[in-house]
Parts: C-alpha cells; structure tokens; sequence
C-alpha cells in the first residue's frame, strides 16, 4: 500500500518513506524499548537515592559502574582488585561448567537407566529421592568435611546442584516416550537395543535439554555458595571476600557480572535447543 | 505347492483372553479367516467385537492364547516389516522429517544410503508429498500424516499392510480422497489389505470381502463378498442394497445383545 502511494502522487513519497521507515522499525524497537525501560526505572530510583549520602551503606550506580571498569581492566583504584575479573570470570565459568559436565555425565546414563531398567530404578531411585529434597546449601559443611576447604567442594556444589534437574527431566524423559512410537518401530523391523536409540534416545531430548537448562541454572546459582568454601578466585569468593571488607561496589559488580554471563550461558543453551529440536512444536 | 494355494495370511480357530486384575476377559473366540494375496479385506463391527485384536496379533503385537496366526504358513512370532501396520493416531516419529520417517524403515535394515533415497522418493511421490518432504509430522494435516504413514509401510516392501481406522480421526472429505488414493495405490502395487473399519459405507467401498464381528465374546460372524466394479459408485442402487444389509446385520448383534 505505501509504495503504490508513493509512486502515484510524487509529493507525497518523502512522508511516504518516513511511513515505512517506522513501520518496518518500530515493531522491532518497541519491544527492546519495553525492556529497558524497567531497568532504567530501577537504576534511576537506585542513583537518586544513594547519590550525595555519605552514610549510605549502598554505593551509587556510578560508584560501581567505576569498580567494574576497575576490575575489569584496572587503572581506577589499582588496589587488589582491580584487573583481576578475568582470573575470577574464568575460575568461575570453570567450575561451572565443569561441574555441570560431570553432572551431565552421571546423570544423563544413571536417568537412563533408571528409566527404562526396572531393576535399577527398585535399587538407586527411593535412596535419589530421599537425597533430593536436601538442598545444596545443606551439603556445604559436609562438602567442606568430605572435599577439604578449596575448589573441590565449590566443583562438587555445582554438580549437586545441577545433577537432580538432569536426572529427574531424563528419568521422566525415557519413560514417558509414546508406546505407540515402540510398535512403529517394531513393526517397521527395528527392534531391541536398537530401539534404544532410535526411539527412546530422540523421544526424550526435550525433556533433557529442559533437565540440562535448569541445571546450568542452577549451576550458576549454587556458584556464589560453593566459593564460599575458601576458594581463592571466582565471583562468588571476591563476593564474598568483598563483604567482608564491605566494598559493596565490588559486591554488587560481581551480582552483574554472574547475571550477565549466566544470562548469555542460558540463551546459548536456548538457541542449540531450538537448532537441535526444531521437531518439537514446544520448542521449534 | 503353489503360492496361490498357501493363504497369505492365515488365522486358525483363533482365541485371544486377556487377564485383568484377576478378571478374564475373553476378546475374542473361534476366529477363522484366510486372506489371500492381493486381497483387499475389511473388518467391521462394534467396538468390543475384537476385530483390533485379530489385527495387532496379525501385526504380531499381540499372541493369541488358542489357535494359530499364520503368514505364508508359518506361525507369527512378533512384529515385522512383512506386516506393515497403519494406526490410526499416525503413529509418526516426531523428531524425522516426512523423508526420514519413510525412511525409516529401510534405514532399520541396513540399506544402503542412496537405495534409501531413491525408495523415499519414489514413495513420497506416490502419495503426493513432493512438497512437505523436509517438513517435521506436526506441520502436517491429519490427512498429510496419514499418508506419511502409508508410505513409510509401503517403502519398508510391507507384503501385507494392517490399517486399523485409519481414517477414523479425518474429517469427511480428507477420509474419501484418502479411501480413493489408497484404492488406486492398493490396484497398482497388489498390496494385500487388513483394513479395520466401523463404517460401513467405508468397508462397501473399499473391501473384496467384509467380514462382520460381534462382541461379547469377540467373534466373525460372517464374510460377504463385495462384488461391485470398482471405481465404487456409493449413490448407486447395488451400493445401498449392500449398505441396507450390512446396516441390519451389524444392528441385529445389538437387538441380540440387548434381548
């Protein structure tokens, strides 16, 4: 309709432009707008209302966008701190994802079998889930007793905490595959163990990759709680460490820094689901 | 002996009970039936009447507990691709696309890459989906999944293929072009059907030869050979006569049953 309109009646192209210009850039404007608008509320409220006050205990936002800068590439304060949020980053990410892929590892088979192996769900099951309600705060001390002070425990949180999500969604993911699926197949000759993975192996993906994605959520979660163990480095100790010295900038630049990498790592799962299950109407 | 007096399919004084919290449930009683190649058979009868039953033990889903199945004469010990089964939920694979569901049966049995393709194909092109080849079962209509499932039987060289209402969930006019196609399919390839239906305008149409189930114990009753030339004409004066007698065979089972 707009560019019949403006080949018509020639003085009226340039507003005719202008008319398609918004149009074709608005609907992608407006929801980036919405989303930033919230923030900008909460950042407004949080500037005006610890700006000029000495006695408050919660630095500006200025304040700590300045420490961030400071911890990521130094030359702002150049005390302890500053430049060193690559090492703290990378031993977080680290563990993270370290513990993630051993969680992944365990759970993944254990989910399995525990699924489709009647045997094996009477023997492991009811002991998994009396362990399950125990939260991964409450392993700490026994961690700490079991693994010693240092990154072994904070590894060992990280898979607790994102080994149950996994298993549950995989347990769930293998048994509730269609049986209708298991006579298709039969009857189109394969059958048995090969069944295993032609059937009940891509049946149980979305719930899975559900199970994986909470549980690197909560993997990042249980991060700032297993550097609480003494570690030296990762977000969670200089959080930690932080507080301690009440630097509370430093305390709220790791908050960001854990909600931003943590964000990223979630829409990089996301978009590897959408590629890998682009068969389910769920998640295409 | 010659192939044309082995019956393709063979079902002996067959009997089928299922247990069920202690309780027996006899599904079905005495069943005989013989299909010869290239036959196109319809089952039909209200639900209970066991006529799913004979075709998932066809299938080899199920094991009868009296009698025996026989497919060339020997006993059916379990699904195969010799009998290949439509159901009436599609029973598609969800994650594959069109091509990979109807490939995936050859691909089950170790053919080789390029004979698959070319076998796909073909069969694609048989029910008419040259254009939804690479598209995922829930992008489908019901009709559309249908023929998936039909030309996954076909591609997997199914002698025999076991529809159990295939058509039952389509709506009308899907179900006649479907019940259309699967005639002209089933003339050219010299398929041999086992087609359970309860319409009875559906089995007149398509079947050589009805055979009429009744429930309680599950049992055939009779077998009538549909003599009408194909294509079938349904408005035709032959057509309601069969309509009108089946129609009253199928009611009397009830009246029995009530009285």
């Amino acid at each position: 309709m707009v560019t019949t309109l403006a080949s018509d009646t020639g003085d009226e192209t340039a507003s005719a432009h202008k008319v398609s210009w918004a149009a074709t850039w608005w609907p992608r404007l407006r929801p980036v707008l919405l989303a930033v608008t919230f923030p900008i509320v909460l950042l407004a409220i949080w500037h005006f209302s610890t700006v000029g006050r000495p006695g408050s205990l919660i630095p500006p936002p200025y304040d700590v966008w300045l420490e961030l800068r400071d911890l990521a590439v130094g030359g702002i304060n150049d005390d302890a701190y500053s430049g060193t949020l690559y090492i703290h980053l990378l031993a977080s990410v680290s563990r993270v994802y370290g513990g993630f892929a051993l969680a992944l590892m365990v759970a993944l088979p254990l989910g399995m079998l525990i699924g489709r192996v009647p045997l094996v769900r009477q023997v492991v099951d009811p002991t998994l889930q009396i362990l399950r309600p125990v939260p991964v705060t409450a392993w700490l001390p026994l961690a700490m007793i079991i693994f010693g002070l240092g990154p072994r425990s904070a590894f060992f949180l990280v898979f607790l905490g994102a080994f149950y999500p996994i298993l549950v969604n995989t347990i769930f993911g293998v048994r509730s595959v269609e049986p209708r699926l298991f006579e298709a197949a039969a009857m189109l000759g394969c059958s048995g163990s090969a069944q295993f993975f032609r059937v009940v192996l891509p049946a149980a993906l979305p719930s899975i990759f559900t199970g994986m994605r909470l549980g690197l959520g909560f993997a990042w979660v249980v991060i700032v709680v297993g550097e609480m163990t003494g570690v030296q480095t990762g977000l969670g100790a200089i959080i930690m460490e932080a507080r301690q010295l009440s630097r509370t900038e430093i305390v709220i630049s790791g908050m960001i820094v854990i909600g931003t990498v943590g964000f990223l790592s979630d829409q990089l799962v996301m978009l590897t689901g959408r590629r890998l299950l682009a068969w389910s109407p769920s998640h295409g | 002996m010659a192939e044309a007096t082995i019956p393709i399919l063979e079902m002996k004084n067959v009997g089928k009970t299922y247990s069920q919290n202690g309780r027996s449930i006899e599904a079905l009683r005495g069943a005989n039936l013989r299909v010869k190649k290239g036959e196109f058979i319809c089952l039909i009868g209200a639900s209970g009447c066991g006529k799913s039953t004979l075709l998932r033990m066809a299938a080899g889903f199920e094991t009868a507990t009296h009698g025996d199945n026989l497919m060339w004469g020997m006993p059916i010990s379990g699904p195969g691709p010799s009998r290949g089964m439509v159901f009436q939920d599609y029973g598609l694979f969800p994650w594959l696309s069109v091509r990979d569901n109807i490939g995936f049966g050859p691909k089950s049995r170790g053919r080789a890459k390029s004979e698959i393709r070319e076998t796909v194909d073909h069969f694609i092109d048989l029910v008419g989906l040259q254009h939804f080849a690479d598209v995922y079962p829930h992008q489908l209509s019901g009709g559309m999944k249908q023929r998936v499932a039909i030309a996954r039987v076909l591609a997997n060289d199914a002698e025999v293929v076991l529809m159990d209402e295939p058509f039952g969930a389509l709506d009308a006019m899907t179900r006649e072009r479907l019940q259309d196609e699967l005639i002209e399919i089933w003339s050219r390839t010299g398929l041999t059907v086992l087609f359970v239906t309860h319409a009875i305008d559906e089995a007149i149409f398509l079947a050589d030869r009805v055979v009429v189930m009744s429930p309680g114990p599950g049992r055939i009753d009779h077998e009538y050979n549909i003599d009408l030339p194909r294509p079938r004409d349904t408005a035709s004066t032959e057509f309601n006569e069969w309509r009108r007698m089946l129609s009253s065979q199928l009611h009397s089972h009830h009246g029995r049953k009530a009285g």
